[in-house]
């Protein structure tokens, strides 16, 4: 079984941070795993992506033209990747901050607007982990647990404000 | 029988290639007789460069390496880090040090890396027969400023002491000579200050020696010696112009 | 862990204590790997002014017997290849890692295998090779580094480890417990101060008698010989009952891999096979392949470079055909499971 992904979005939206984590998480579950950034320029400002593929088995190209999931954070990024999706695959928008809708019949579609949900919470800068908190619920590819357990794992016991907003900011997405 | 004179042991056997009225033999004798004198030679590196000196790994008897036109301080550096208790020198002319490997020259003293330069000045190119170098006197004639340098159309020459005594990781940057028996002494021992700094850890010391070259010059070794007393000393005044310890 | 940070983990592990660089997309990493953990083994990282004098530190430090290494990206290896030729002309060992990025010119910042020539043929002036190995995958970044060190050490000749700016930025779990390593000889050649106990210790690339050079340069060619003998390596998937032989190496292996893998599910019987050491080039495997395979197709990131040593090995015996992309572009497992069928069509 392998799931392809590609999160894509503005420079400054954490699409590098949830791609990386959504990556070490199925690595945890002691799957074969690559995360294959777009990297340079375009990662101060411009737009941001980034491709995550998990097996069972081994992996072959790390860089991926239809994923099973896109998950798109701003206009240009829904333009460039909608079309990609794979037939039967998902697509994962940040309402917020893209207002067309998909019309293709052959993907599902998963729509929360997080940026909305992020500012009217006080988690302003954690639409990403909201994003990720609906994804996780919605594929079932991780238990919430042991996504929670290394996301708030990599930061330090000093920083507990961070902490509670990123766990906060999953359990969001999650009920969402 | 009494030894009347000794060459220093740090100097091989091998016979110079030099061409008559050199002053590179005088300054190969020099390091040498310093390398004897502090002895150090069993732990000494060389690095010799390209150009008239490029032979030079094969006259000093400590380990030596030869390195490309100009990155003789590059692979210096390389030596002195990795292996710190060794004494590291290079020896190096103008086109070698002042021209293809200023980068290289200018970046190991701001470094204030702990080696010895040996900078030979002649003001030309000598290995290639006498081109323009970037120390050539403005009027100088060469093969390649065959109407004297023009300082409209090639610039004016490199004056390095003063350039690098600016640069906060220097230790020592002097211009000596070697035209009479008082400047060969005075070379000596600013020679032997040049390594001292080294084995006290002081940072970068360059000796820039002005030295004649009269088969590209077109002069006797005499009338060659008198040229650079007369013109190359008054563009290159004669002195120490930092002396110290490298701020590092 | 990044691939680019595998590098320089690896390089440290196997008992590199010396890096010397300079800045450049996309292998800035291990640059910046290596000035936060060298301080804490005991080692050095050197920011040098240019890439020219990094490999000519490298050269010092190879020179007085330290295992040392220096990397860059495409446009800086052409800055070092100078220096990699006195190297290679001094024969010493070191390790240069060149994680390519599309050119020529400035050109892009993005992934390419367009260095191969300069790699393979190109890399400095004179009668040279390097030992240049190609990673596919972040564990292979860190074990060939590892490989390339004691390879350098036993043929006392530098070694390039040629990565590309995917490979660099991509993140794979690593295991460094993985590495063998390899019994490599004492430096007694090196020139770090003779101590009063042997004769001095010339490095040197300098023969003004052509007879003298000609003999530095059979001599070096019988080590040469030597590693191509003993060190070829390579891996081969799905190639038992192949028609269509796909060679392809670094992340383009990947991308055959998956696609050989799709076309399969249609009964066209593909497979890869995958150059580890680019020098040596495992150039009787392909030729022993083309014997049974009806032809063949490469797959690059550049114009078509590696083909010319495919078509060597194949010998004319099979077509050689090639697929490339270049400039920065990944070839999707799309357009090369297109190009398979398209083949497989007109076999």
């Amino acid at each position: 079984m392998t799931t392809t992904m590609i999160f894509a979005g503005s420079g400054g939206q954490g699409i590098q941070f949830s791609g990386k984590q959504t990556a070490k998480t199925a690595m945890h579950q002691g799957k074969n795993v690559t995360f294959l950034p777009s990297y340079g320029p375009e990662m101060r400002g411009g737009t941001s992506n980034c491709t995550v593929v998990i097996s069972d088995g081994e992996i072959g190209s790390p860089s991926v033209t239809s994923p099973d999931i896109a998950v798109v954070m701003n206009l240009p990024s829904f333009d460039k990747f909608e079309p990609r999706v794979k037939a039967g695959g998902l697509l994962v928008c940040d309402t917020t901050m893209i207002d067309k809708k998909t019309e293709r019949a052959d993907i599902d579609t998963l729509c929360v607007p997080a940026s909305e949900l992020a500012s009217e919470n006080g988690l302003t800068g954690f639409a990403n982990v909201i994003i990720l908190g609906a994804i996780i619920k919605k594929t079932g590819l991780f238990t919430f647990d042991e996504f929670l357990g290394l996301l708030v794992g990599s930061i330090p016991e000093s920083k507990a404000a961070l902490r509670e907003k990123n766990e906060k900011a999953l359990r969001m997405g999650y009920e969402f | 029988m009494k030894t009347v004179y000794e060459k220093p042991h740090a100097l091989s056997d091998v016979p110079l290639h030099y061409c008559p009225g050199c002053t590179h033999g005088i300054i190969h004798k020099l390091v040498a007789g310093v390398i004897d004198d502090l002895g150090i030679e069993d732990r000494t590196v060389g690095i010799a460069s390209v150009g008239c000196s490029v032979f030079a790994y094969n006259y000093f008897n400590c380990d030596m390496i030869q390195a490309a036109h100009g990155r003789a301080p590059a692979v210096a550096t390389g030596v002195k880090r990795t292996h710190p208790d060794t004494v590291v020198f290079t020896y190096q002319g103008d086109g070698d040090l002042a021209a293809i490997g200023t980068a290289e020259t200018v970046h190991i003293a701001t470094r204030g890396e702990n080696v010895t330069i040996i900078f030979v000045n002649n003001a030309i190119y000598g290995m290639t027969g006498g081109q323009m170098a970037p120390t050539t006197l403005p009027g100088q004639v060469t093969t390649t400023s065959p109407y004297g340098r023009d300082r409209k159309i090639q610039g004016s020459p490199i004056r390095i002491c003063e350039m690098l005594s600016t640069l906060d990781g220097v230790a020592l940057a002097a211009r000596t000579s070697v035209d009479s028996p008082k400047n060969i002494n005075a070379t000596k021992k600013l020679i032997e200050k040049a390594f001292r700094n080294q084995l006290e850890g002081k940072g970068l010391s360059i000796v820039e020696v002005l030295s004649t070259c009269p088969t590209n010059w077109g002069m006797t070794p005499k009338a060659a010696l008198e040229w650079l007393r007369e013109n190359m000393m008054s563009y290159y005044p004669l002195g120490v112009f930092k002396d110290g310890e490298a701020v590092r | 862990m990044k691939g680019n940070e595998a590098i320089a983990e690896a390089a440290i592990n196997a008992g590199c204590l010396y890096y010397f660089g300079y800045p450049i997309t996309p292998q800035t990493e291990i640059s910046e790997y290596m000035a936060k953990r060298m301080p804490k083994v005991g080692g050095l990282c050197l920011q040098a002014e240019s890439e020219i004098s990094a490999i000519n530190m490298t050269m010092g430090a190879a020179a007085s017997g330290a295992r040392a290494m220096t990397s860059s990206s495409s446009p800086g290896v052409s800055l070092k290849s100078e220096g990699i030729s006195y190297i290679a002309g001094c024969d010493l060992p070191c390790l240069i890692v060149n994680v390519q990025r599309g050119g020529p010119g400035l050109g892009g910042i993005q992934p390419s295998q367009s260095d191969y020539y300069q790699a393979t043929r190109g890399v400095g002036h004179g009668d040279l090779r390097l030992i240049v190995l190609a990673p596919s995958s972040v564990q292979e970044m860190a074990s060939l580094t590892a490989e390339a060190f004691d390879l350098a050490d036993t043929y006392r000749m530098p070694a390039m480890l040629l990565a590309d700016g995917a490979l660099g930025q991509m993140m794979e779990p690593v295991d460094f417990s993985l590495f063998k390593k390899r019994e490599v000889p004492e430096k007694e050649w090196a020139a770090n101060g003779h101590g009063g106990k042997r004769k001095k210790n010339i490095i040197n690339s300098l023969f003004i008698d052509p007879q003298e050079l000609e003999n530095s340069v059979v001599a070096r060619y019988e080590r040469y010989k030597k590693v191509e003998e003993n060190e070829v390596k390579y891996e081969e998937f799905m190639t038992d009952d192949a028609d269509i032989v796909l060679v392809a190496f670094g992340i383009t292996a990947r991308v055959a891999k998956s696609a050989i893998t799709a076309v399969r599910e249609s009964g066209i019987k593909a497979g890869l096979l995958r150059p580890i050491t680019l020098w040596p080039f495992p150039k009787k495997e392909i030729g022993a392949l083309a014997d049974r395979a009806r032809a063949f197709l490469t797959v690059e990131m550049n114009m078509g470079q590696m083909i010319d040593d495919v078509r060597l090995a194949v010998g004319g015996k099979r077509p050689v055909d090639g697929y490339t992309r270049t400039g920065g572009i990944i070839p999707s497992v799309d357009e090369v499971e297109d190009k398979i069928r398209r083949m497989a069509a007109s076999l």
